[in-house]
This record gives structure tokens, C-alpha cells and sequence, in this order.
């Protein structure tokens, strides 16, 4: 368990000061310019060295994508984006952090645009955070007065600008690419990879998109070390993390812990466990609603991080525990989820959008029992159909829901297609 | 040059070129929907997806790009199945209405679920439907076949330069259209329907009328402009069905413009198919004996000195032939009064250089800065204005207006600086006194395109003078490079000058011409298809007209002689570049019409002096024997530069463009149901727009 003095985000509940002052009694902006003086190549080694990967959902190594902009300038900008459109079902940790910590996200976005010489940061806020955004935007201001950020931001020589955007209430704008669209005023659709954002991003310069918490946390990382960092979890799989637990446990919140926490003793310690105790457990999606749903027997033992929930053919995801006890109509539930991606498919391109409304079709009929049994195979081959065929990972995220309902729950899908047969009188 | 495999073929390719690119060079055809060559990569349709080695996951190979050492594999069990997957997507929602749909027999999908569809559907939910869009009186939509491709808006946006059509909501509510419901505003509408790979958007003028695979195909050119588009003309029967582009990378690429496109249904009316003679002031059918008995007559009455009485104006859309043997007639008769400038344009035709197009369309591409001078390129060079836009779409391309267009708000598709509205503007970036000048100076490969319409002016011959000297001083004529250009909206133009189809040794000009019949000292006027001169102020002048369509000049004809359209003859054309092109008959001119050029050799025997072809083939060699150039086939290159234009007198007032109405330039355009509806639509033409109850 995480000891007190190992947690970056003090002020997650609120309970102190959001604004600066308050921030910099939690050592927030302290001594910045020293960070800075060491340049930005070792702060990207430091970050690299701390295992630090990305918080967003995919887990890609932030020193590493940090080191894949270009270390000589052009003369024109580069920029990094924030990505603060935090619309997986289940996940609300990014929103906690910018209603009580702006100031960490802040100075974040200096240290991480300094170290892959941006010259501007964009926070691109979910539309519908509406006292996120106020409290944030309040926060760059009261940074750029202080001189924090801007010209010579910190005394360090450095100049360096933060704007805050807000969405408009897309989930496919949480995507990196469409976000950048977006961005640009455009329609919130993804673009073709390659080119990458590092190379042609935000008005076609070089960008990185990173996750808030990815962001917030480096300030920390430098100041306690990379080492120190790389201390918590287990080796590739470092750190501590913010789980949003939701669902059908006594306590649902917002926690930090160390990363690889097993989940059990996460929802015991934290959550006040399962409603019903643990036994009356069904299952658990792990890590936001994209990502393939467990059953209790591998909840039991599963540790919370990358490796081995995707050993588990799941994943860390978003860190947003979804529970589900023994109360949960489960394919009435991932059918619903079927029908949001439905929704928030952008319709660019063809699988995601033909596909995601089938899917959501089949399985609101599999939710009644109305089909045939031979359906859950086809249901399956369409979703393999989608996954991997997509432009972006929305094609993916729709199809796995289903995947892990059909992985461990199909008999249970079936006995409801038998029990609706049954009650059929027989044909004449 | 990166060296990939593909399908175990190795093949060294250009660091630039896509996977697909790369893969149609060995000859392997990828299948793609939303790939078009000359729009912008989307993506999106996931049909060319491929497995690359290394790669978690099967890649859109239209999108990415080379690299050294890839592996591709295009017909591997991953991209089958990627394949088979999107096409199965792809019908799921498309209608099964390929029997009544017109793009049966040309569909992509069609083609392509053949080839890689699975046969048989396992949707078994409702089919979603979309309801169809308005996209103007060209383009029929039934957006239910829509595949979301989006060929169409990116070709709005891109090559039209109209950004009017979009994708509205998401997902698979997804919708293409103009979200406002209203016409395009541009001429370039009906590529719109070429691009599309489904039935969503079709010809409307061609809708429910026949299927590809009952239609003669004839490959032929344009006269609606100077451009001198290449064009196949389909035909079922005698009848033209529909008119398409045909890949030409010198002029229109494999675009068209809409009144080239769509006035074809004006070629089926308002046609003249028999002789007409004027009996007591009543135009009356005749034979053809009569109706050259009564011109013979006539010209017999003159007596010995009827060559100066007598005079001949080609319109606008006469071909190369026509104009000379008309031309070796009026010699035979002794008159020197021609003239191909049906708008009294300045022009001479002694130096090449000076009338023609010098840098090439193609060449615009070529071009770094430009100055357009009294011309409005989209109405009377539409697809010179599309390169224009491609141009300036890349970048670096500054350009300069002077007249023209109404003003500096008329939308050209691109941006441009107005720097005035008439001469005087044009002196100042001749003097350098204009800041515009020193851009041009600066560019290393500036051009000056000049309209006809301010050549058509009285000031004309010294704008041309003025235009060469503005060229002259910004250094657009050098060894390497010509951007001096005169953009000649009339398909006869550049061939009438040519062959000097001009006023002789003391010869009439258009001008004098028109203003000896009003005086009486002309008697005769043979009219070539010339329907834009003031038919009134002909006084009591006999007037012969030759040609297709009954428009101004048959109403003011003594006697009609029945030509035929330009799908109707093989015939040469020379178009703005210079560039001598062949037209093709794709149908036989109707009733009794004929070619024209058998026209006048037929009545050169009446009159006694038979001029000495017989048939086409030794009309062209006499053509090429008296001007050589026009031996030379669909090849370009700078005219000679000479001398040409004349110091004078400059007008006070601004350039104007010769056209008012872009769907109403010609007789045919003036005989088309469509072009009259997107005259009402477009220009407000005949009152409000508002229909009455009578209307049609």
C-alpha cells in the first residue's frame, strides 16, 4: 500500500487550497528554474529512467515519446497538447486532479514543453468540465501573473505560453488525433497514422499529446527522482497511479496507489469492498469501459498494472475499476456500452461506423435472448472484423467489451437464447 | 529510392509514393473506394488494406507510405479477411436497388463486392436509409447508396475550391450534403458524380435514360470554351446520351466543366435539319438546290464588282475546315471581307505569340506569380481556373487581378489581390509604379494571362501592347519561359487566326463588316455559325447562315444552310494553348444537315469555281500544305513573339468579362433545358427565380 509520503496528488479530495498558494505549500512550483536549469535532454532521461508510461490508456513510454521531438528548431513552433477530454466511461481521475490540483498539471505542462522545447502548451478540457476548466484556467493565470509561465517563465530564459480549449462533448475527441483536429476547429475525426503527431501535429507542426496525469506527475518525478519513481510497482510497470473505482462497491473513489496493487486488496482498502462482500462478486472491468471485462475467479489474484492485465487478455486501460456484482445483467450491460460507441463512433471510417451500430444491434437483442445461438460466433467474427481494421482504437475499444463478455461469460449468453426459445410455444 | 517487396516482387520506387502507388507499378491492383489519385488521402473506406511485415496490424496501404525493406503481402489470409470485412460493411447499409440504380455497369462497389464480396449477406437487421440531399439542378443524389468516402467533399474543396459540401453528425448517422440544401456554386458540379464510386451521386440530365454498356463511346474534343477539353461523347443511336471527360494531363486532367458536360440535351433542340429559304419574309423549307439557287442568284445580281459587296464572319465554334474552305469560297469570289472576331477582338494574326497561350495550361503549374488582366477565368476557362487553383493550392503563388470580375469580392477559388479595374492599373505594373510589379519581377517564373474581353474593347490592340510591355518589364519572356498569355474563350479562335480567316487587302473587319450591311454596301454576309453579332443593325444585307442551331443568326437568315454540331463532324479544333486538336463524329447531323465543310464545297461547284477537295482527307492535306502547324497534333510550345499590339489610347473604364451568363455562352448552351435551369438558378435570369404556374 502507498505510504502517505510517496502520494503526488495531495490535494485529490479537495480538502486544501486549490490555488496557488495553497498548491505551493504542497511544494508545487518549487524551485522550478532548478528543474529547467538542468536541461531539457536530462529531464527526458530522468523521465525515461523513471519508467513513467503513459497515462491515458495505451501505456506508451512518456520519456520516450517526449525524446521523438525534434531536438533542432526551425524557427517555427512546436507544441504540446494536453489531452484533458476525459470520456471513458468509468474514469474520473483526470477531472479530480484539475479541480484540486491545476497547479500540478500546470507546471507539468512547463516542464514537459520545456524538456521537448514546445513552445506552447494546449490543454484541451472536456467541454462538459465545466469547474475543471474555471479552475484551471484560473490556475494558468495566476501562474502567468506570478511569472511562472510566459516570458521567461520561472526566471529560467525560457518562454513559454499555456492555453486551455475547451471540447465540445466528443468522446472521439479524447483520440490523439482527432483532439488535434479538433483542435484546429475542425470536425473531431482521427487522422491517418503515419504521419505522427510528433512529426505533423497541431496545425501541422510537431506535437505531442500526452494524458493529464502523465503530465502532472513528472514535476514530482523530478524533484523525488527518477529512481524513486521507479521504486513503487514492479520493474516496467512503475509508479504510483489514480484508480477510480466505480460500481457496486460500498465506497466508489478516486485513489492513488502503487502501481501492481492487486485488485482485490484495491477495492478492499479503498472502496470498502463489493457490496455483498467479495463472493458476491460477478466481474470487473479494469481499466475503463474499453478494455475486456475479468471474472471474478481472475479478479481473486490479478495485479493492477500493464503487464499483467494484458496477460489476462485485458487492460490497465484508463485505471477506472468498473464493478459489477452478482446483481449485474452483464450482457444487458455491455450491450449498453455497445450502444455508446454506437454513438461516439465519429464515421470516418468504415468498420467502426457500419460495425459498432451491428454489434450494438446483435447484442441488444442478445441482452433479450432474441437470437440464435450461431449469432454469438458471428457477433464475435464481426467484432474481429472491426478490431485492427480501424483508424483509430475506437474500433478496437468497441469490440473488446464484447469479446471479454463472450470469453467468460458465453454460456451465460447462450442459456439466455435457450430460456427465450423455451418459452416460444413450438412452432405449429 | 526506398526497395520494398510486394507479394514476393521486389520493386525500388520513389521515396514519396504510397504502398498502393507502388503496388499498381507492378501491376497489382489494390481495390480502394475512397483513393482517388488527384484528391488528398483519406483513408477511410479500409478497403486497400494490406499486411506489411512487423506490423501488429493490417495497414491502409493507399496512405502509407514506402519504405526500405517493407514486406507487403496483398492477398494474404490477414488482408483477405481485412478486405472481406470492409466490403461486407460497406453493403450492409447499401440498398440492393442495383437494377433501377445509374451507376449499374460503372460502380466501384458493384465491381468490387463481385470480386471480394462473400455473396451473401449475414445482416439481418434494417437496412438504415438516408434521406437525399439537394445539390443543385446537375446532380441527382440518393444518399441511402452513400458510402461516406467523402471523394466528393474533398473534391469540392480541393479542385472546385468550393468548401459547400461536408459530412454532418457521426457515426453511422453519418450524412454527406450541403447541410444548408443548396446548390453548389460551382461550374464544376458535375465531377461530382464521376468521383463518386456508388450510385449516391448521379447525372441528372442522364438519370433512368440508358446503361453504359448500350452506349457508343466516341472520343472527342470541347468547344464550349477555348480550352479544348478532351471529351468522350456516348451515344445510344443517333442520340447523345451523355457527355463525359477523357484523361488529357495537358488541359483538363479528368475534369469537365458543366456547360461542356451538361448542354449536350441542347444539342436535340432547337437543331435546323432541312434548308430554308426566305419567301415573302417567311422562312421557308427547302431544298437544298433552292435554297443555293437562291444565294447564287443572289450573288449573281452583284455583278462584276461583288467581291467587295459580299462578306463572311466564322462564330465561335467553327472548326478549322469549315473556316477554310469558307475562306477559299469568298477568295474564289473575290472578297476580302473575313473575320473570325465575332467580338471585334484586336487582334492580329501575324504573330503567334500574341494569341495563343503561351505557357500551357499545364505550364501554369510551372508558373511562380500571376497577373490576370480583363478576364474571369472561372466562367471563361473554368478548367484553366481549376489549374489555377491547383497552382495556388500549392503554395507560393501570389496573383494579381486587374478587371475582369466585378470587383475584389467576386470568388475566383482562390485568393488574389485586386489591383484595379482597367487600364491604368495594367500601365502601373508596366511602369513598376504598382507594387504588384515588383512581385512579378521578383518571381523567376511570372505570367500575365489577358482576357479576350479586353481585347474585344476599342482600346484593344493597346491594351495587347500594354499587356507585352507590363510582360516585358516583370521579365515573364525569357529563353526558358513565355508567360505572356491570351486566354481566347472561342474554340474557333486560335484556328481562324491561324489560318488568317481575317480581313484581307482591304478587306472589312467584324466591325466594318456589320456596319457596310447596315449602309447598304454590303449585300451578302454568309455567317459561319455567328450568332453573337447585333443581328439588327444588318440593315438589308442577304444573309446566309450556316449552321447548327436556331439561334440569332436563323432568325435573321435569308436562307438557312443546315450544319452540323461539333459531335457531329470529325473535325480540328485549335485550342487557347495552340494545341490542334481532333473532334470525332460520335452521331450524324439530323435530317438534312450536313458537315460544313461539304457545305461550302458543294456550293463552290453551284457557283461554278468547285474548290479542289473532295473529301476530308484531301481537305486536310491542303490544310496542312497552306498552315503546316496544323499538321501537328496535341503538342504545345510557345508561339512566335513578333510583334504584335499598338501603342495608343487607353479607355477610361474597366475591364469587363466578355460572359454575363456561363450557362447561356452559345447557341447550344441557349437550346439546353439544363443550362436554362442553372441560368434561373444561378444568375436569376428571367425574373426572381420563382416559378410561375406556366413555367415549363
Amino acid at each position: 500500500m502507498l505510504r502517505d509520503e510517496d502520494r503526488i496528488f495531495t490535494n485529490l479530495y479537495g480538502f486544501q487550497d486549490w490555488r496557488l498558494e495553497g498548491a505551493r505549500k504542497r511544494g508545487d512550483w518549487d524551485n522550478t528554474k532548478a528543474i529547467l536549469d538542468k536541461g531539457p535532454d536530462a529531464i527526458v532521461d530522468e523521465i525515461k529512467a523513471s519508467g513513467l508510461r503513459g497515462r491515458g490508456g495505451a501505456g506508451f513510454p512518456t520519456g520516450l515519446k517526449w525524446s521523438f521531438m525534434p531536438k533542432e528548431s526551425d524557427g517555427k513552433p512546436t507544441y504540446l497538447v494536453v489531452n484533458a477530454d476525459e470520456g471513458e466511461p468509468g474514469t474520473c481521475k483526470d477531472r479530480e486532479m484539475m479541480r484540486h490540483d491545476p497547479h500540478k498539471l500546470v507546471e507539468g505542462c512547463l516542464i514537459a514543453g520545456f524538456a521537448m522545447r514546445a513552445s506552447a502548451a494546449y490543454i484541451y478540457i472536456r467541454g462538459e468540465f465545466f469547474i475543471e476548466a474555471n479552475n484551471l484556467e484560473a490556475a494558468v493565470q495566476e501562474a502567468y501573473d506570478a511569472g511562472l509561465i510566459g516570458p521567461n517563465a520561472c526566471g529560467s530564459g525560457y518562454s513559454f505560453d499555456v492555453f486551455v480549449h475547451r471540447g465540445a462533448g466528443a468522446y472521439i475527441c479524447g483520440e490523439e488525433t482527432a483532439l488535434i483536429e479538433s483542435l484546429e476547429g475542425k470536425k473531431g475525426q482521427p487522422r491517418l497514422k503515419p504521419p505522427f503527431p510528433a512529426g505533423v501535429g497541431v496545425w501541422g507542426r510537431p506535437t505531442t499529446v500526452n494524458n493529464v496525469e502523465s503530465i502532472a506527475v513528472s514535476p514530482t518525478i523530478m524533484r523525488r527522482g527518477a529512481s524513486w519513481f521507479a521504486g513503487l510497482g514492479r520493474e516496467n510497470n512503475t509508479g504510483t497511479k489514480v484508480f477510480s473505482i466505480s460500481g457496486h462497491v460500498e465506497n466508489p473513489c478516486n485513489v492513488e496507489e502503487e502501481m501492481s496493487i492487486p485488485l482485490k486488496e484495491l477495492i478492499e482498502k479503498h472502496a470498502g469492498g463489493v457490496r455483498g462482500g467479495w463472493d458476491n462478486l460477478l466481474a470487473i472491468i479494469p481499466g475503463g469501459s474499453s478494455v475486456r471485462m475479468l471474472p471474478k475467479s481472475i479478479c481473486d489474484t490479478v495485479l493492477m498494472d500493464f503487464d499483467s492485465l494484458s496477460a489476462e487478455k485485458s487492460g490497465l486501460g484508463t485505471a477506472a475499476v468498473i464493478v459489477m456484482d452478482k446483481s449485474t445483467d452483464l450482457i444487458r450491460a455491455i450491450a449498453r456500452l455497445s450502444q455508446f460507441y454506437a454513438h461516439e463512433s465519429c464515421g470516418q471510417c468504415t468498420p467502426c461506423r457500419e460495425g459498432t451500430g451491428w454489434m450494438w444491434r446483435i447484442m441488444e437483442r442478445l441482452a433479450t435472448g432474441e437470437a440464435d445461438v450461431a449469432e454469438i460466433d458471428m457477433l464475435l467474427e464481426v467484432s474481429t472484423q472491426i478490431e485492427g481494421h480501424t483508424i483509430c482504437a475506437l474500433g478496437d475499444a468497441a469490440a473488446w467489451p464484447i469479446q471479454g463478455l463472450m470469453r467468460h461469460f458465453r454460456p451465460m449468453v447462450e442459456e439466455r437464447i435457450m430460456q427465450r426459445k423455451n418459452k416460444q410455444p413450438a412452432a405449429a | 529510392m526506398p526497395t520494398l517487396t510486394i507479394d514476393g516482387q521486389e520493386i525500388t520506387v520513389e521515396a514519396n509514393t504510397t504502398v498502393l502507388q507502388a503496388a499498381e507499378e507492378l501491376g497489382i491492383e489494390i481495390p480502394r473506394f475512397c483513393y482517388h489519385d488527384r484528391l488528398s488521402i483519406a483513408g477511410n473506406c479500409r478497403m486497400c488494406l494490406v499486411e506489411m511485415e512487423r506490423a501488429p496490424k493490417p495497414v491502409a496501404s493507399c496512405a502509407m507510405p514506402v519504405g526500405e525493406g517493407m514486406v507487403i503481402h496483398t492477398n494474404s489470409p490477414v488482408a483477405e479477411k481485412a478486405r472481406k470485412g470492409a466490403m461486407e460493411f460497406l453493403l450492409i447499409n447499401h440498398p440492393l436497388d442495383c437494377p433501377i440504380c445509374d451507376q449499374g455497369g460503372e460502380c466501384d462497389l458493384q465491381d468490387q463486392a463481385v470480386a471480394y464480396g462473400k455473396g451473401d449477406s449475414r445482416f439481418t437487421e434494417h437496412k438504415l436509409s438516408v434521406k437525399d440531399k439537394y445539390l443543385g439542378p446537375l446532380i441527382a443524389t440518393s444518399m441511402t447508396r452513400c458510402i461516406t468516402c467523402t471523394r466528393c467533399v474533398r473534391f469540392a474543396t480541393e479542385i472546385a475550391g468550393v468548401e459547400e459540401i461536408g459530412a454532418t453528425f457521426r457515426g453511422e448517422e453519418t450524412e454527406i450534403g450541403t447541410y444548408v440544401e443548396e446548390a453548389l456554386t460551382s461550374e464544376l458540379s458535375g465531377n461530382l458524380a464521376d468521383v463518386c464510386p456508388v450510385g449516391a451521386l448521379t447525372h441528372r440530365a442522364y438519370a433512368y435514360s440508358s446503361r453504359p454498356w448500350e452506349l457508343i463511346k466516341t472520343e472527342s474534343v470541347d468547344v464550349h470554351d477555348a480550352v479544348g477539353s478532351n471529351i468522350r461523347i456516348d451515344c445510344r443511336g443517333a442520340e447523345i446520351m451523355r457527355i463525359l471527360p477523357r484523361l488529357h494531363e495537358g488541359i483538363n486532367e479528368e475534369w469537365l466543366s458543366d456547360r461542356s458536360r451538361y448542354a449536350s440535351d441542347g444539342l436535340a433542340l432547337q437543331r435546323l435539319d432541312q434548308p430554308y429559304v426566305r419567301v415573302d419574309g417567311k422562312l421557308t423549307p427547302a431544298s437544298w438546290e433552292t435554297a443555293f439557287a437562291a444565294i447564287k442568284t443572289k450573288l449573281d445580281g452583284l455583278g462584276d464588282d461583288a467581291g467587295g459587296r459580299i462578306a463572311a464572319i466564322a462564330g465561335d465554334m467553327a472548326d478549322v475546315e469549315a473556316m477554310l474552305a469558307l475562306k477559299e469560297l469568298f477568295t474564289a469570289l473575290g472578297s476580302t471581307n473575313l473575320d473570325c472576331r465575332q467580338d471585334g477582338a484586336k487582334i492580329e494574326g501575324r504573330h503567334r505569340g500574341g494569341y495563343i497561350f503561351n505557357s500551357s495550361i499545364a505550364g501554369i503549374e510551372d508558373a511562380d506569380a500571376l497577373l490576370l488582366v480583363g478576364c474571369n477565368p472561372r466562367t471563361e476557362a473554368t478548367l484553366v481556373n481549376a489549374r489555377i487553383r491547383k497552382r495556388w493550392s500549392a503554395g507560393g503563388f501570389p496573383v494579381g487581378v486587374i478587371g475582369g470580375v466585378d470587383g475584389p469580392g467576386t470568388d475566383l477559388t482562390y485568393k488574389y489581390d485586386y489591383l484595379g479595374a482597367g487600364p491604368a492599373t495594367l500601365a502601373e505594373v508596366a511602369d513598376g509604379s504598382n507594387a504588384f510589379a515588383k512581385v512579378l519581377a521578383d518571381a523567376e517564373r511570372p505570367m500575365i494571362i489577358v482576357g479576350s474581353g479586353a481585347l474585344a474593347r476599342d482600346d484593344g490592340a493597346a491594351v495587347l501592347d500594354l499587356a507585352r510591355k507590363a510582360a516585358e518589364s516583370t521579365g515573364m519572356i525569357a529563353a526558358e519561359w513565355n508567360g505572356f498569355n491570351v486566354l481566347q474563350r472561342a474554340a474557333s479562335r486560335v484556328g481562324g487566326l491561324d489560318l488568317g480567316f481575317l480581313p484581307g487587302e482591304g478587306g472589312r473587319d467584324v466591325a466594318g463588316i456589320v456596319a457596310g450591311a447596315g449602309k447598304g454596301e454590303i449585300d451578302l454576309l454568309w455567317l459561319l455559325g455567328a450568332d453573337e453579332i447585333d443581328m439588327a443593325t444588318l440593315g438589308k444585307a442577304f444573309v446566309v447562315y450556316q449552321g447548327h442551331h436556331g439561334d440569332a443568326g436563323a432568325h435573321r437568315a435569308d436562307v438557312i444552310l443546315p450544319g452540323a454540331a461539333y459531335t457531329e463532324k470529325d473535325a480540328t479544333w485549335v485550342n487557347t494553348e495552340g494545341r490542334v486538336q481532333h473532334g470525332r463524329r460520335a452521331a450524324y447531323p439530323p435530317g438534312d444537315a450536313r458537315e460544313d465543310w461539304t457545305i461550302l464545297r458543294a456550293f463552290s461547284a453551284v457557283m461554278g469555281q468547285p474548290l479542289a477537295y473532295d473529301n476530308l482527307a484531301q481537305l486536310r492535306d491542303h490544310m496542312v500544305e497552306v498552315v503546316p502547324g496544323l499538321g501537328v497534333i496535341d503538342e504545345v510550345g510557345p508561339g512566335e513573339m513578333g510583334s504584335f499590339g499598338m501603342p495608343g489610347d487607353l479607355g477610361a473604364d474597366g475591364f469587363e468579362s466578355p460572359i454575363n451568363d456561363y450557362y447561356m455562352a452559345n447557341a447550344i448552351c441557349r437550346a439546353s433545358a439544363v443550362m436554362a435551369e442553372c441560368s434561373r438558378l444561378y444568375t436569376g435570369a428571367g425574373g426572381t427565380g420563382e416559378a410561375t404556374g406556366t413555367d415549363g
